[in-house]
């Protein structure tokens, strides 16, 4: 793949077009991976990746589409190169689209290095291991599902709930205590409207952070396949100002489900043997090809954190697509229809909800001590009210013991002070006083997740003598 | 030598021309980068290869060329906390040699070569060996590691040798001229032998209540544990290799996150084991395989780690070896199976799938190991599964609840409400339990058997209860029924519940959980004589002391879990007096 091609190989032999794929035929010394220039009859040029090589056919991806391509007249020319992205630390406030090329109207940016979008596996021995806590100013995150640095942790959305303003107020308020270091978001846009992405730009804009952040954008009328490169480009500058400019990145992906779909199309008409729902079987290590590049690396500075938004379809957890994510990322954020019309704001349903890294950020020095406890407590008691809802439901709230009720009460108000804060961006402090003044609704016994010294520290009426 | 070319290239699977005379499984370098593969079929002229790397760039026609060997792996002193890729390349050597970032076309042994090692013979000049004798040992950190003869070699010691050695250097001769060296190579796919399989009848102690006490796996035996995402299987995984009480744990990160195995490394050396109070990492052998990493050395990676598991065995040692997640593994499966294209059976998995899971576990077992002296040895399985949508009806699920003697089920709903370990104790099962009742009578709990069947039968009972509630409402109830939801109420959260990141709690003796259960269930009993004499439950759920039983877990002495007992008692008692 290093080889620089001494003459280029051109050849007018397309044999059969099909959805996003041409079949290109009789061309020798054509690598695997590598990038294709389609030259239309009408001059137009696309580009396309190479997807599987025998001996007489190299079956080749079109980025742009397919339309307009015919079997006589186009040519193909063999690059030899894989598919790679300019990148500079230039990049930030600008604007590209889903293959790294500018469509702000700028110029070009001066690269500094030219490199694979497919990047590489980190060195699971030279990952280092997140470990301070970003506060969101978010109560539902910091409290109970915290971030840190290097992690991924998606939204799961529902269509129609408010996930942009979720992400939105995160990137904004986002920081680490205690440190003034330098920040960049990616913002990666695949198959979104307009409208939502200007959403995200006026956002930026009005904090001020927009020479901060770089837009890689796949609308939702731009080539559905160019939405397989669009995360890997941005990725791949992402790792460039992360480990090399040694910034903080936070990388938003939206919308993830988009992107699967894009993955959908090319596999069926690969004629792929389908798995779940028409999904490639490989999907999982694809998606995984993707998350897996957060993190942190020893002896760099910087660091990637994933903040990827998908929505499920059908509000639907067990969909291929959130599934997979699951599976792969460290925890997730949930939103739910049902909260949203009760009128939380985010409508974060917390049960759900999950961050795997939360340990590794919390605790003494780096938030409060009893903050796993409190969390832990929060958790268990909401978790009973709940399922305390679907009682009272069928034998009314006067069946409910004293206690009960209580539990009941608490639900309820957990939801209107904790999970509902508007706009507000609450300190983590702010989140855990929050948190134990709930638990005064509830008999001090009642608290078996939390240790009794914290009680008697931080309870706001704790029990006399005990 | 045979070579080939490159006739074919999709994704990691590559075809060859020109491979006539290869043989199944031989490993072959592709390309000139000279990519790591493995032949999977043969057909006339073509072989079939899967490649353990990344493939962008290879070119039609490029040269393959067969070495000849199957996948085999290195053995010998050394191995313990080493970290692997799935074909046992060392991680860090790796780092070293090509960056933060993995690069293709590296080969590296897995063992160094150049270390030497303390040898110390244990037979003499003259003594008769054959297949599985130890001959002399090696300290390998606190382990003695045992060098034996491989297997199906015997004869007579010409000469032997103390002293320090690379594993490459000859530590003894045979009078047939065999030269004996501390490293032996193991072709991965095929099990090491040994002398006979024994039943398992010893419980494999994890210092986990709902494990040890109600669902127990033994040494030796196989153990599932599957679970949609979120339910803490990884934890629960990381939490068996941290606290098992076997001399070696293997654990495989089989397309899996890569900040988990960075917990793993970070943690490990710092957490000592409860036994032996050494650094867990020292009795550690990790594999990892992340998600991101290619998907052929996924599929192999499960059984190198085994491979690696059996050499323990093989010297006497208890193995645990934790693979996380073999859902995974079957999906490397599936995929190589696609690029195949091969007939899919059900979820597009490939028919064989059953097989090869099958073929895995059994390759965990008590045994009595090759050699003269009779050596016992086992390797206990606990493989996590990850069904898609937590739906337990999908194919790996299935065809390993087939074969897995446990079935640990974890609970989305539990786990939603933070109740870890999120073991579900109506779905789960041991099929252990007759085999190790002995083993719990001998070790002074004779009445395991009876308590664990008390707490069965009244934590079944709490579902039925718990319909009717649904129904009607709790205090439609009678008191006795309302006794048996506090009390089940005390088990899964005074005695299920243990938190996997509580300094006391994480782990649990065995000892301590008998009489954690004990005590719960005896106030069970006492509770329902004081009813019997008109003590209102109310009045006893009110008693302090009942916080106390709540906060057992916390205590590390024994005799204030026993004191409890007389506590309830004086306290119910007063009740009773009152009346």
């Amino acid at each position: 793949m290093n080889r620089a091609p001494l003459f280029t190989k051109e050849a007018r032999a397309i044999s059969y077009v099909s959805g996003p794929l041409i079949f290109i035929q009789n061309v020798k010394g054509v690598s695997y991976g590598e990038i294709v220039r389609i030259i239309l009859p009408t001059g137009e040029e696309r580009t396309g990746q190479v997807l599987d090589i025998s001996k007489d056919i190299a079956v080749t991806q079109v980025y742009e589409g397919t339309s307009g391509i015919d079997n006589k007249d186009t040519r193909v020319r063999f690059t030899g190169e894989p598919p790679k992205v300019k990148v500079s630390v230039e990049m930030l406030g600008r604007i590209f689209n889903g293959v790294g090329k500018p469509r702000d109207g700028g110029p070009e940016i001066i690269e500094e290095a030219n490199l694979d979008i497919n990047g590489m596996p980190i060195n699971p021995s030279a990952r280092d291991k997140p470990a301070d806590f970003i506060q969101t100013g978010m109560s539902t995150i910091d409290g109970l599902n915290t971030l840190v640095r290097g992690q991924k942790l998606p939204i799961f959305s529902g269509a129609g709930l408010p996930a942009n303003k979720l992400a939105a107020q995160i990137a904004r308020q986002a920081r680490v205590l205690g440190e003034e270091e330098k920040f960049a978001v990616i913002f990666v846009a695949m198959g979104i409207t307009y409208k939502e992405a200007s959403f995200f730009m006026r956002d930026f804009e009005k904090t001020g952070a927009l020479e901060r952040v770089v837009f890689f954008m796949n609308l939702a009328d731009d080539p559905t396949i160019e939405r397989i490169a669009t995360p890997r480009c941005a990725l791949t500058a992402a790792e460039f100002l992360a480990y090399e400019h040694d910034l903080h990145v936070l990388v938003i992906l939206t919308d993830m489900i988009n992107y699967c779909e894009a993955l959908r199309e090319i596999s069926t008409a690969r004629e792929e043997v389908p798995g779940r729902r028409g999904y490639p079987g490989y999907m999982y290590t694809d998606l995984a090809s993707l998350y897996e590049r957060a993190g942190r690396v020893k002896g760099k500075k910087g660091s990637i954190t994933q903040i990827p938004i998908l929505t499920m379809p059908d509000d639907d957890i067990t969909h291929p697509v959130p599934d997979l994510t699951g599976y792969i990322t460290e925890g997730q954020i949930v939103l739910s229809r049902d909260l949203f019309r009760r009128g939380a704001d985010p409508p974060v349903d917390t049960l759900p909800c999950l961050s795997r890294l939360m340990n590794l950020g919390i605790g003494p020095g780096k938030t409060r001590e009893d903050h796993r406890n409190v969390a832990d407590q929060l958790y268990a008691s909401y978790a009973y009210g709940r399922d305390l809802r679907r009682l009272v439901a069928i034998v009314g709230e006067e069946a409910l013991t004293e206690l009960d009720k209580k539990y009941l009460k608490f639900a309820d108000e957990f939801e209107r002070q904790f999970i509902t804060q508007g706009d507000e961006n609450r300190s983590i402090e702010r989140t855990l006083e929050i948190g134990w003044q709930l638990f005064t609704m509830l008999p001090e016994e009642e608290l078996k997740r939390i240790k009794r010294e914290f009680i008697q520290k931080y309870h706001p009426a704790p029990r006399k003598g005990s | 030598m045979i070579v080939g070319a490159i006739s074919r290239i999709s994704g990691p699977v590559v075809l060859s021309e020109g491979m006539r005379g290869s043989r199944m499984y031989d490993v072959v370098k592709v390309g000139e980068q000279q990519l790591n593969g493995e032949i999977i079929r043969l057909d006339g002229d073509q072989a079939v290869i899967q490649v353990y790397e990344d493939t962008t760039g290879l070119q039609v026609g490029e040269k393959v060329s067969n070495t000849g060997l199957p996948l085999s792996v290195e053995l010998g002193p050394g191995l313990l906390s080493s970290i692997y890729d799935g074909i046992q390349r060392p991680l860090p050597l790796l780092a070293e040699k090509s960056g933060s970032f993995i690069s293709r076309g590296v080969t590296l042994p897995g063992l160094s070569h150049e270390k030497k090692w303390e040898f110390k013979p244990r037979v003499k000049k003259g003594e008769h060996v054959v297949g599985g004798d130890a001959i002399g040992v090696v300290t390998e950190y606190h382990l003695e590691h045992r060098i034996m003869i491989p297997p199906f070699i015997s004869g007579t010691i010409r000469d032997i040798y103390d002293g320090e050695f690379t594993i490459d250097e000859p530590v003894c001769t045979l009078d047939n001229g065999t030269r004996i060296t501390m490293l032996q190579s193991w072709p991965v796919r095929k099990g090491r032998p040994y002398r006979s399989k024994m039943d398992p009848d010893t419980l494999l102690v994890t210092g986990q209540r709902v494990f040890d006490t109600l669902f127990p796996v033994t040494k030796g035996g196989t153990a599932m544990i599957p679970g949609g995402f979120g339910t803490g299987k990884t934890v629960a995984e990381q939490t068996l290799a941290k606290w098992s009480d076997t001399q070696i744990v293997v654990y495989i990160g089989c397309g899996e996150r890569g900040n988990e195995m960075t917990d793993v490394l970070t943690e490990f050396p710092e957490l000592l084991d409860p036994k032996t109070k050494r650094p867990l990492i020292q009795r550690t052998i990790l594999i990892a395989n992340t998600s991101n990493m290619p998907v052929a050395a996924r599929e192999a990676s499960i059984y190198t780690g085994i491979t690696l598991a059996e050499y323990y065995r093989d010297m006497g040692y208890d193995v645990a070896l934790m693979a996380d997640s073999t859902s995974r593994w079957g999906e490397a499966l599936r995929e190589v199976s696609g690029r195949l294209e091969e007939m899919p059976g059900e979820e597009g998995y490939p028919a064989y799938l059953a097989t090869r899971l099958a073929a895995f576990y059994e390759r965990a077992g008590r045994v009595v190991c090759l050699g003269s002296d009779e050596r016992k040895g086992s390797v206990t399985v606990v493989g996590a599964v990850s069904p898609p949508g937590g739906d337990f009806s999908e194919p790996i699920t299935q065809n390993t609840l087939r074969i897995a003697g446990t079935f640990w089920a974890l609970d989305t709903s539990l786990a939603y409400r933070r109740h870890f370990p999120s073991v579900n104790w109506i779905k789960s099962y041991s099929l252990y339990l007759d085999q190790i009742k002995d083993w719990f009578a001998t070790s002074g709990f004779s009445d395991w058997k009876d308590l664990r069947a008390q707490a069965m039968y009244l934590l079944q009972k709490e579902v039925e209860l718990q319909e009717i509630v649904q129904l009607v409402g709790p205090d439609a109830l009678p008191e006795s029924e309302k006794a048996i939801l506090e009390i089940t109420r005390m088990i899964r959260e005074d005695f299920l519940q243990q938190s996997a990141y509580h300094d006391v709690d994480s782990f649990c003796s065995l000892e301590k959980q008998y009489w954690m259960l004990r005590v719960i269930l005896s106030f069970y009993d006492r509770v329902n004589q004081a009813m019997g004499k008109g003590v209102p439950l109310t009045k006893i759920l009110k008693l302090p002391v009942k916080t106390d039983i709540g906060r057992m877990k916390e205590l590390t002495d024994i005799g204030k879990i026993k004191e409890l007992t007389i506590q309830f008692d004086q306290a119910i008692s007063a009740l009773e007096a009152e009346r």
